[in-house]
């Protein structure tokens, strides 16, 4: 599904990232973790092919293609989906009209008719109730005056209407109470069977609670300095990054 | 470096559909302008002898005036003598039906998607009065309109057969002496579309003039008058466009709305004059004088406009409040790309009792384009109670362009609430990105943007022109990323 290799970044002359090698297979959960600056959100913003990283080495490859080729929507075509830590707001364009015209986008790009406006629409709130989203959020523009965990929660319901085969979550439970915390877990968890994969990138251990992962891998410093399952998390919940960094 | 950039010079530098020239057999008089001329227009146009009064002491005023320069906005200095003051089409007399229009020009019409054969109308719900160069070709749709008793024609045969409403009305709003172009434009105006709604009349159809500009070296001058009697209603679209020429051409049109008691006049425009190349050669100057009269009590006059093209647009309309309860109102949409420069606003009047206005402006500007809100809100003393609400926000679209706001406020009345709002913003790198990695394009994303930003305004255009404007918004904007 996602191989990475040896990956080098810098920016401006800064090294980031410094030979990053990962392989998620289908159907894997993997989480990152990491102290703050140890390169965790470049990762994400790399492979959804943010502008503005200089990639001096290594190579990404998706479903087998070289994903540093593609262009930011055509990596989202092939079904590569990023939740941003801080969800952008647009003003006068509806939440429902932005999510239409993203699906539909997909569907082109994979030679398929636009959707139906009546199964949109059925499909969307039931993935909402999931969600305990209000329906009218549907009709405000895009973020704009959202909370803090609205916005999170949005960012959960568009990942499951574009149904992308790996979902990549920057910080997706930053800042939620415990309630929100569960509802976008099992948002998360709707997305989860044998086909689809799953980066969660997070401080905190209390999101793997909901949400059990295959993998844990700790960034720090631009390199994963140690993998392993879920029992990582716990360990590093107990004696902090500083224990991984000595 | 970014891809941003590049997504919105794209869609920026898409170039204009309009630039066409029709060869066409024109009547054109030789460049310049005396009191011969004034007086030759208004023989070619058969007029009475108070409209020949009425244009010369417009000239005479027009002489003592100074062009004025206070807008935001630099250009070279026009000779007024260059141009050539009338240009018709050449036809022996106005054509009686649609028949006799030259098919030239009818498939010029039917090349810029305005239809003016009546069968082929937009399921009849748009009558088009129809204007090449300074003459109107074609009104349709006047039988069944004349039979709710409106008169919709061309201004000239309005003069012919309406005198009396003409001599009542005209320069009542925009007098002769009121600016530098109005006074010009009422010394020599050639054509234009008048439009008169009687007492209790809800127009069922929209009236549409379809201004174009064809021969080279012409200045285009119109004149638009609007009565709505006690009670009426009407919503009136004027669109705009011109050949592509490497020389400036002056429009400077006038537009005057009367709406007595409890009449509402709707107003909306699509402006697309040839805007220049991209090294900002030729293109239109539009110096135009738009202006409402709410004359009597309970009567709301609405402008919205979308401003895409000229060279230079510098045009404020106006509403003013003079009936008690009366509402005016102006929605905006300007965009400049390459070397395009807009300074355009409104003034709001408020002189009778519980007058309410509301402003709503949003500037667009990109490549080198510079946009200017300009607005004045005048409280007068006897405006007990007058409200207004302005909000002027800016979209910057790359960092060569500026925005400007240059509101004014003059409230002499202490019971009055003026309520002020501007912002200014800028396609944002994440925004685009955030789209982006959602599967849409860069130029579907800027689009997309753009469009958000101006839904508000959007949102008061008659529906069929509101996906039109959508549509010439992204024209315009094609290639600015980049």
């Amino acid at each position: 599904m996602l191989e990475i290799k040896n990956l080098c970044v810098s920016v401006e002359q800064k090294e980031i990232l410094r030979g990053i090698n990962l392989v998620i297979k289908p159907g894997e959960v993997h989480a990152i973790m990491g102290p703050n600056g140890s390169g965790k959100s470049t990762l994400a913003n790399i492979l959804a092919g943010r502008a503005g990283y200089e990639i001096t080495h290594g190579e990404i490859l998706f479903d087998g293609k070289d994903l540093l080729t593609l262009l930011p929507e055509e990596r989202s075509h092939a079904g590569l989906f990023l939740g941003f830590q801080y969800p952008v707001e647009i003003p006068g364009v509806s939440n429902i009209y932005f999510l239409k015209a993203a699906l539909n986008a997909q569907r082109k790009a994979r030679n398929l008719p636009e959707v139906d406006a009546m199964d949109f629409l059925t499909m969307v709130k039931d993935k909402m109730k999931l969600l305990e989203m209000d329906e009218d959020m549907i009709y405000r523009s895009l973020n704009e005056g959202f909370s803090g965990g609205e916005k999170k929660r949005n960012e959960i319901l568009q990942m499951l209407v574009l149904n992308p085969s790996l979902a990549l979550l920057d910080e997706t439970d930053s800042g939620l109470d415990i309630d929100a915390l569960r509802i976008i877990a099992l948002g998360i968890n709707g997305l989860r069977n044998k086909d689809h994969s799953i980066l969660l990138i997070t401080h905190y251990q209390r999101l793997l609670n909901y949400i059990k992962p295959d993998k844990v891998h700790v960034l720090s410093a631009g390199k994963i300095v140690i993998s392993g399952g879920q029992e990582l998390a716990f360990k590093l919940e107990e004696k902090g990054y500083g224990w991984v960094e000595e | 470096m970014t891809p941003s950039n590049e997504a919105i010079h794209q869609l920026i530098d898409q170039e204009y559909q309009h630039g066409f020239v029709t060869d066409i057999e024109s009547d054109t008089f030789p460049p310049g302008l005396n009191e011969d001329v004034v007086r030759a227009i208004s023989a070619k146009k058969n007029e009475p002898a108070f409209m020949t009064e009425w244009r010369l002491k417009a000239y005479r005023h027009w002489l003592t005036m100074k062009e004025p320069h206070w807008a935001h906005v630099h250009y070279p200095k026009i000779d007024y003598q260059a141009s050539s003051y009338y240009s018709a089409p050449k036809l022996s007399d106005r054509p009686k039906s649609l028949d006799e229009v030259d098919p030239e020009l009818l498939k010029t019409y039917a090349k810029l998607g305005i239809p003016l054969k009546e069968q082929e109308m937009l399921a009849g719900v748009i009558a088009v009065d129809a204007v090449f160069d300074s003459v109107s070709v074609a009104t349709t749709f006047k039988e069944k309109l004349h039979s709710v008793g409106i008169i919709f024609c061309a201004f000239s045969e309005a003069v012919q057969k309406y005198p009396e409403l003409i001599q009542q009305y005209l320069g009542t709003v925009v007098p002769y002496t009121d600016n530098f172009y109005a006074s010009l434009n009422s010394a020599v105006f050639s054509d234009g579309s008048f439009c008169y709604i009687p007492k209790g009349v809800r127009c069922p159809m929209e009236l549409s003039t379809y201004f174009r500009i064809n021969s080279a070296m012409t200045g285009q001058f119109e004149r638009t008058l609007i009565i709505a009697d006690e009670g009426s209603y009407v919503s009136y679209l004027e669109g705009c466009t011109a050949p592509r020429r490497d020389e400036h051409q002056l429009h400077a049109a006038v537009v005057e709305l009367i709406a007595l008691k409890n009449a509402h006049i709707k107003y909306s425009t699509v402006q697309n004059w040839y805007p220049g190349d991209k090294e900002g050669k030729g293109g239109i100057y539009n110096f135009v004088t738009k202006r409402g009269d709410c004359r009597e009590d309970n009567s709301k006059i609405s402008w919205t406009q979308v401003e895409t093209g000229s060279a230079i647009t510098w045009k404020y309309p106006s509403v003013l409040l003079r009936g008690n309860n009366s509402i005016g109102e102006f929605y905006s949409v300007a965009l400049t790309n390459n070397y395009q420069q807009a300074d355009t606003g409104t003034k709001m009047i408020h002189i009778g009792k519980n007058t309410k206005s509301t402003i709503v402006s949003k500037g667009i500007s990109a490549g080198h384009g510079q946009n200017s809100y300009r607005g004045l809100v005048k409280i007068l003393k006897s405006a007990e109670n007058a409200r207004n609400y302005t909000r002027c926000d800016t979209l910057l679209l790359g960092s060569q362009c500026g925005g400007h706001t240059f509101p004014y406020m003059e409230v002499k009345n202490a019971t009055a609430k003026v309520e002020h709002e501007a912002t200014t913003s800028k396609i944002g790198e994440t925004q685009l990105f955030y789209c982006q990695q959602r599967g849409l394009s860069e130029e579907d994303a800027v689009s997309m943007i753009v469009n958000g930003f101006c839904k508000q305004v959007f949102r008061e255009l008659p529906m069929e022109f509101a996906v039109e404007a959508q549509k010439l918004l992204g024209i315009s904007l094609e290639g600015a990323i980049g």
